[in-house]
């Protein structure tokens, strides 16, 4: 039953790892986010039956976990969490493309099941780059980022907002929860009807909550505009993190280096 | 100076659904006063409060703060020079780190990026919280949470405090704390509040609210001793102030061993 109370979303975690120094949490957030949306761009960019290609390009998340010193495992649990989205969407592919594409031995393996890996390649890296990004930034850092590089304020105050408030939100409903639990003998009462008053119950409250917080805002001053603090400076340091990492991501784009590999390999056996 | 006064007169106010919570509140509250606003549920104490910063307009009579009546265009003055803060530090905190939120205030009031810095850090370090300030607001503890809370209204400079239950839901060193922190502060203050206690320690001055009219206005000494006013007020006295308390310097001790009708007994 607790495990509303335990474990929702551990993000607390997240916020401290990104309050740590290294020279990975020190490059401008600004350029970071650009880093990472290119990232994303090539990583999906590569065809849907090619699961291997887009696998040299992992260094980049490795690279930000290793010098940031943001654990694997945590990584790993986040990415396995969210993983049954993922898998409910590629599941469809072996079953709706039967085409066999590759014959290994006896077992010829359909194109279904070649485009389904790759789904997951391309997942597992775009998340886990994702992921390093805000351990090695901080939301808040990467939302002001975001303001300052045109993103609609309206968009940015309401991610601030949504991840300020996710951990008051995630009390109010661990704590309805709790209430329901220990009135509900054997089961009597945690059915759907329940479930959907209290859901409602919760929203209420919540737009209750977001007037006052409204109200908080307007008594000192706010006129529809964040200011976040001083702006920070882009050093070289930051536009070499960037213009390497884009490099990089072209050049492993452009050439086909696990099938060099995979050659090599073949050549030397 | 003439902007610490505030000034209600005549104020009405019904909510949309007709319920009226106003009728007609009228006093004046003159610089460096501390006053307690007290009630019971449902007086209307949150209603006044949400007048002395606009955030309601009143449906009739005024509210002025020092020279300035409240109303549109002045509302960026008066906010600035009534401090506000709430019941719920979470409603209060929501910005995602301790500074950033001391320096919400300043910044919006367009001042150059080192006085924001100067007075969100002096502000922090009045309350004791300058340790607190890269941390999230959602790790602090109660009385951190409060803390912060009046320092990011601290950090405005403003003229006059207004507080909506400083003292609620915090253990008894937090509120100890609290209590001392307020008693330093030679702003003008409106505090809204239960504990009566408190009131006996930090204010001059007690508003009795009942159902929407202020139905006492006074020294704090004078009423918080009048225990039939208070009573038909839905309030009580003092825990010092009881009799069963003063009468035997060990009463509460003795009438929580005697049982209740020891207390009675005490009491008369």
């Amino acid at each position: 039953m607790g495990s509303i109370d335990s474990s929702f979303f551990d993000i607390g975690r997240l916020d401290a790892l990104s309050s740590k120094d290294s020279p990975v949490h020190r490059i401008d957030p600004r350029l970071k986010v650009l880093t990472t949306l290119y990232f994303i761009a090539i990583a999906i960019s590569f065809d849907k039956y090619d699961p291997a290609g887009p696998v040299p390009l992992l260094v980049y998340p490795m690279t930000l976990m290793i010098i940031g010193e943001i654990p694997f495992s945590y990584i790993a649990k986040k990415l396995l969490i969210a993983s049954p989205f993922v898998l409910s969407v590629a599941l469809f592919n072996p079953i709706l493309d039967r085409c066999p594409m590759l014959n290994l031995g006896p077992i010829s393996v359909s194109g279904g099941l070649v485009s389904f890996a790759s789904i997951m390649t391309k997942y597992v890296l775009t998340v886990s780059a994702v992921l390093a990004l805000i351990a090695c930034t901080g939301l808040d850092s990467i939302c002001s980022a975001l303001a300052r590089m045109g993103v609609p304020k309206a968009f940015t105050i309401q991610l601030l907002f949504l991840y300020r408030y996710i951990f008051v939100l995630g009390e109010e409903a661990a704590r309805m929860t709790r209430a329901r639990a220990l009135r509900s003998f054997g089961g009597k009462g945690l059915g759907m009807s329940v479930y959907s008053s209290m859901i409602g119950h919760l929203l209420l409250r919540t737009v209750d909550r977001a007037q006052r917080i409204h109200l908080a805002m307007l008594c000192r001053g706010f006129d529809g505009e964040i200011r976040h603090g001083e702006p920070s400076k882009i050093r070289l340091s930051d536009l070499l993190f960037l213009a390497g990492w884009c490099a990089l991501f072209t050049l492993l784009r452009l050439y086909d280096f696990p099938a060099w590999l995979g050659k090599g390999l073949g050549r030397l056996l | 100076m003439s902007h610490h006064i505030v000034e209600v007169k005549e104020l009405k106010f019904s909510y949309p659904d007709g319920t009226p919570a106003l009728n007609g509140v009228n006093f004046r509250i003159t610089h460096g006063e501390s006053v307690a606003l007290v009630g019971a549920n449902g007086a209307g104490k949150s209603t006044l409060l949400l007048h002395l910063n606009g955030y309601l307009t009143p449906q009739a009579g005024s509210v002025r703060i020092g020279d300035i009546p409240i109303t549109k265009s002045t509302l960026k003055q008066v906010r600035q020079t009534v401090g506000m803060v709430f019941q719920d530090p979470d409603d209060q905190l929501f910005m995602p780190r301790v500074y950033d939120d001391v320096a919400f205030g300043p910044t919006n009031l367009g001042l150059p990026p080192d006085e924001v810095k100067q007075r969100t850090m002096n502000a922090l370090a009045l309350v004791g919280a300058v340790h607190l300030k890269d941390r999230p607001p959602y790790k602090l503890s109660g009385g951190e949470k409060r803390a912060v809370s009046i320092a990011t209204v601290l950090s405005m400079s403003p003229a006059i405090l207004v507080m909506d239950e400083p003292t609620s839901n915090l253990d008894p060193k937090a509120r100890r704390q609290l209590m001392s922190l307020l008693a330093e502060f030679d702003h003008t203050k409106i505090i809204a509040t239960h504990d009566m206690d408190m009131v006996l320690d930090l204010c001059s001055r007690v508003i009795i609210l009942r159902g929407g009219e202020v139905v006492a206005d006074g020294a704090a000494k004078d009423i918080l001793n009048n225990r039939e006013l208070l009573d038909s007020s839905g309030l009580e006295k003092p825990f010092r102030l009881q009799e069963a308390v003063w009468k035997n310097p060990s009463g509460f001790r003795d009438a929580r061993y005697a049982g209740i009708k020891g207390i009675e007994e005490l009491r008369n």
